[in-house]
């Protein structure tokens, strides 16, 4: 008998149930508890072995959730694993599908045992045994080559998230900072357009004095983060007094997945503001799973185009008197021609200008200007804007999708007009219209590093540094801390990181860049497993995992609580894995630094060291034998409104831009706009408008007659994971396709598709579903590149930077690319 | 699923626990390219339910396949002959013959951990806090207006099974329009 896909029989369904799901498996009759049982042969391994140790460790990934493990070992190796399960069920760090595998990660065949250097062409992946010694003689005389021919400023430490630890990258960081230094990256791929333009509309540090105090209002001021709790508002602020909740490519279902994570958060506010009357507005280009279940929740719209969907419905709250003109009055500049600078002043160059087609463009942003761009139906826009307009205390959030588009500068800024143009920030249920806040806890540090170099690149630029680094300069290039570089980067350290070729973009590009020994000279790369990045290693090295050594951490993302867990090892590290503090020490030792190094601690004295220093900053905290002990400590924290200080009083509490007010028109842009090198298809807009952006809204062609997008998958945090086989077969890699665009091209469920866009082409599985809007396609992002650089480039791994043109962003110069893409797709 | 798969070692091949994605509806695009829709998508999370009346039971020629004290239904190893009559019966799909084995597999509620009082480590795991454990009785006072089937699972008659669904808007709309299983594969159906 086949599970009935028609079964249609009477059902009593529950009006107004609240609960995505509650299933409860449930046993029959009779007392459940207390009973013994049977002693019958039939249970599982996990349940029949006898564990004789229990350690607590933590997922260290990037999805920010910093889950807390329980390994149950025997004999020194782990059976299984239980998360937390300890005091208040709403509190616990319970691990997503992922953490639950990291049994698979850490006992996998795949894992790298021993030193080892290349013997093939670089990218090859070619690689032979070496000894301990070898590699450390080899890596210290690489750096003293380097630093002597060409300076600390040809080094680079790539981009690198797959190790949160307090002792993970911290030790290379530290040690190249007392060689001399490295140049630093600015920003990073997860918020990359966001981080660099947002400071201009809510506050710039570099509009601070040493002392944190405004430059010319000289009394401390508010500077923007995208990882705080003081620029954006909690979930739970939104769980306690949002009545509507509208979120702009936002999915912790997919990005935060762990249970103490904002997924958990986020059913609690969808439960709350349900119960308030209020309802949650989901505008994505996929029925994403934060809103599966709900389905009055979605909103499709084309991605890349939020920008166009703001502005009409500002276009409508002008049109219909709803802006709340004295907060934009009292708290903002470039509303309107009453508080623009002098220096744009009868210019036509407001917001509301470009709004109502009296600036700028001259194109009155109606909502049947937006349909056809957004398309979402002009009735629609009018509906939502009307909605959001009568909420009390309306929670305007974006992911950070969004804003990695080529054009994120500007759409990151057109959401947050939302709640600016209606004065709903700053009070209770509101929100910025930032991503939902951060923790302001983090209850220990790492191991401390001062890097003497100030000059920094904004991250995604570091192959042009490696290609032409010398050429770069603050206009023409985003450098940062310098007018220029000196060097090309000829000396890349990267732990922990797949951001080498799988999770940079433009892998085939990329792939010519790092394979030209000439450009960068040597390349060093850590890792447990052999990823599309440790390929490109010159020399690779096999790090212990951190359930394999005492591993220490605080939480992660999740804004109600707050953690940190110390323990380990649960199992000891295989073959010749070694932590990279030791190593890093045996660097040292090379350069006669070692005892200045390690300042005479061994690796677990220093986490000893690191959290007795965050429990005396603490003094809540438990003594280093109680935590030794227990494992773990955790306690929630309390809700937080984002600039609230700034809304109750602006002129005690301004923000950091230069008039102490939120800027919605910049002149500090207008400037950047008229005196860096730009080429003729890159803006800077002084103000937050609608702009397609490479391969945005209208690129698309007969040729590549799609617009394509990645997306985070519930297998893979980024591209850590992605070897796992049991993670594969219940998520798998597959290309998101509206029946829509299948049918015209023969597709159907299940075919393996070849997808080609300007950069690449992959071989993908074709997911048939409604859950995506027409004329889009999308691929999980994270897969591993697998595709012979030496014939066709075709990946059959299905990694969606093979798809990605490499092009930074006009202002940013970030990853816009990642979700902006052209592309066809046929039948493979 | 993963926590079980873990807790169990069960590889990729074999599962316990099942999550089938389920959806339905369409994308209406007009001549502007704008779309309206109806789309709908929801999870179900499944395993052996320890039905009062379980399917896999009555057809087992040893007596293998037996509800025990705690009412939860197991295959006793040192009686099963892998037959595999177990794995025909369950309109659920919940046992399996384990290729290893060679005999029935399936959950057993965690029956060891629920004799020390915790529940089944997929109940303890659920990051959604979606899944509950206890009797029936218990449940739905916990969680009332529950009901043991939604599209696309068998009618409840079949096996009176023991468990209890909140159903999503999701579910409302797939009883109403219909849709399909899209991850059969994933979910070894």
């Amino acid at each position: 008998m086949l599970m009935n896909e028609t079964t249609l029989s009477r059902r009593t369904f529950v009006k107004g149930s609240l609960a995505s799901l509650a299933v409860a498996g449930a046993a029959g009759t009779g007392a459940l508890y207390g009973c013994s049982p049977q002693s019958e042969g039939g249970a599982g391994a996990g349940e029949t072995a006898t564990t004789d140790q229990i350690s607590w460790s933590q997922c260290n990934v990037n999805c920010g959730g910093n889950c807390i493990f329980q390994w149950h070992s025997q004999d020194g190796k782990v059976l299984y694993m239980e998360s937390d399960n300890t005091g208040d069920a709403d509190l616990q760090a319970r691990a997503c599908l992922r953490g639950r595998s990291m049994r698979r990660w850490l006992n996998s065949p795949d894992r790298l045992m021993h030193p080892m250097k290349r013997v093939g062409k670089r990218g090859e992946g070619k690689f032979e045994q070496i000894s301990w010694d070898e590699a450390i003689d080899t890596i210290a005389s690489e750096l003293k080559r380097v630093i002597d021919t060409y300076g600390n400023d040809a080094i680079y430490v790539n981009y690198a998230t797959g190790m949160y630890s307090s002792t993970g990258k911290q030790p290379g960081l530290r040690l190249l900072s007392m060689l001399g230094g490295y140049i630093n990256q600015g920003y990073d791929y997860s918020t990359n357009m966001l981080q660099a333009i947002m400071p201009h509309m809510y506050g710039s540090a570099a509009n601070l004095d040493e002392d944190g105090n405004h430059v010319t209002l000289k009394k401390p001021a508010t500077a923007f983060s995208p990882y705080d709790a003081v620029n954006a508002s909690s979930f739970s602020e939104a769980e306690r007094a949002s009545d509507l909740v509208v979120m702009f490519g936002n999915s912790p279902a997919e990005t935060r997945m762990g249970g103490a994570n904002a997924v958990w958060d986020f059913a609690k506010v969808r439960e709350a503001v349900e119960s308030r009357g209020g309802r949650v507005v989901s505008i994505d280009y996929r029925l994403n799973e934060t809103a599966s279940g709900h389905p009055d929740e979605w909103l499709p719209i084309r991605p890349g185009t939020d920008a166009a969907l703001c502005s009409a419905i500002a276009h409508e709250w002008i049109a219909n008197d709803q802006v709340d003109k004295e907060f934009l009055d009292k708290y903002c500049v470039g509303y309107d021609e009453d508080t623009m600078p002098e220096s744009a002043k009868g210019q036509n160059k407001s917001y509301k200008d470009y709004i109502m087609g009296t600036g700028y463009d001259m194109v009155e942003k109606t909502p049947e200007w937006a349909a056809p761009i957004t398309q979402v139906p002009a009735d629609t826009i009018r509906a939502l804007a009307a909605e959001i307009a009568a909420a009390e205390a309306p929670f305007i959030v974006q992911g950070w999708g969004p804003q990695r588009h080529t054009n994120g500068e500007d759409t990151t800024r057109a959401i947050c007009m939302l709640p600016i143009l209606i004065g709903k920030l700053g009070l209770p249920g509101t929100n910025t219209g930032q991503r939902e806040a951060e923790p302001p806890t983090y209850l220990v540090g790492g191991i401390p590093f001062s890097n003497p170099i100030t000059k920094t690149i904004p991250v995604y630029q570091w192959v042009n540094a490696v290609d032409h680094g010398h050429e770069m300069t603050a206009t023409n290039a985003g450098v940062m801390g310098a007018e220029k570089l000196n060097n090309d980067i000829k000396f890349i350290w990267n732990y922990a990181g797949n951001c080498l070729t799988n999770q940079h973009g433009d892998i085939n590009y990329t792939h010519e860049i790092l394979a030209d020994e000439s450009k960068c000279e040597f390349i060093l790369v850590w890792d447990t497993v052999m990823t599309d990045s440790a390929k490109y290693a010159d020399i690779l090295l096999p790090d212990a995992m951190r359930s394999e050594q005492l591993n220490m951490q605080t939480q992660g993302y999740s804004e109600f609580y707050t953690a940190v867990v110390v323990g380990g090892p649960a199992q000891e590290p295989p073959a010749e894995c070694r932590s990279s503090y030791d190593v890093c020490a045996d660097i040292a030792d090379k350069f006669g630094i070692k005892d200045d190094f390690t300042e005479g601690r061994t690796h677990d004295e220093w986490i000893q060291y690191l959290y007795e220093q965050g429990a005396e900053a603490d003094g809540n905290m438990p003594t280093w034998d109680e935590i030794k002990a227990q494992g773990m400590y955790k306690r929630a924290l309390e809700p937080v409104i984002g600039l609230e200080a700034f809304r109750t009083d602006p002129t005690a509490n301004p923000l950091a831009t230069p008039s102490g007010k939120i800027e919605i028109y910049s002149e500090t842009l207008a400037e950047i706009a008229n005196t860096w090198e730009l080429a003729e298809d890159e803006v800077i807009n002084p103000i937050p408008v609608f702009t397609p952006g490479f391969q945005g809204y209208g690129s698309v062609n007969d040729e590549y007659p799609l617009y394509c997008t990645g997306f985070h998958h519930k297998s893979r945090t980024h591209s850590s994971f992605g070897f796992i086989p049991e993670l594969e077969q219940v998520a798998r890699q597959q290309l998101w396709i509206n029946p829509a665009d299948a049918e015209q091209r023969g597709i159907a469920q299940g075919d393996t598709v070849s997808v080609k866009s300007p950069a690449g082409e992959i071989r993908i599985e074709a997911k048939v579903t409604p859950r995506i809007v027409p004329g889009t396609i999308a691929i999980p992002q994270g897969a591993w590149h697998k595709a012979d650089m030496n014939g066709d480039r075709v990946d059959e791994g299905a990694c969606v930077n093979t798809l990605t043109t490499y092009k930074p962003t006009p202002y940013a110069k970030g990853n816009g690319p990642a979700h902006s893409m052209i592309a066809q797709v046929a039948k493979a | 699923m993963l926590a079980c798969k873990d807790y169990r070692d069960l590889d990729a091949d074999r599962t316990f626990r099942r999550v089938i994605d389920y959806e339905g509806g369409s994308c209406e695009l007009a001549p502007d390219n704008t779309v309206t829709q109806d789309v709908f998508a929801y999870h179900i999370s499944l395993s052996c339910n320890h039905c009062n009346q379980p399917a896999c039971t009555k057809v087992c020629p040893t007596g293998a396949m037996h509800k025990d004290d705690l009412g939860l239904v197991w295959p006793d190893t040192t009686k099963c002959i892998g037959c595999g009559y177990c794995t025909m019966a369950c309109p659920y799909h919940a046992p399996r013959i384990d290729e290893d084995l060679k005999r029935s597999s399936k959950c057993d509620g965690c029956r060891e951990r629920v004799a020390r009082g915790l529940t089944p480590i997929c109940v303890e795991a659920c990051p959604l806090r979606a899944l509950d454990f206890g009797t029936p009785y218990e449940l739905s006072e916990r969680h009332p207006g529950t009901v043991r089937s939604i599209v696309p699972m068998p009618d409840e008659s079949a096996t009176s099974p023991n468990l209890l669904i909140l159903p999503s808007a999701a579910a409302e709309c797939a009883a109403e329009k219909g849709g399909s299983i899209v991850n059969r594969a994933e979910a070894g159906l």
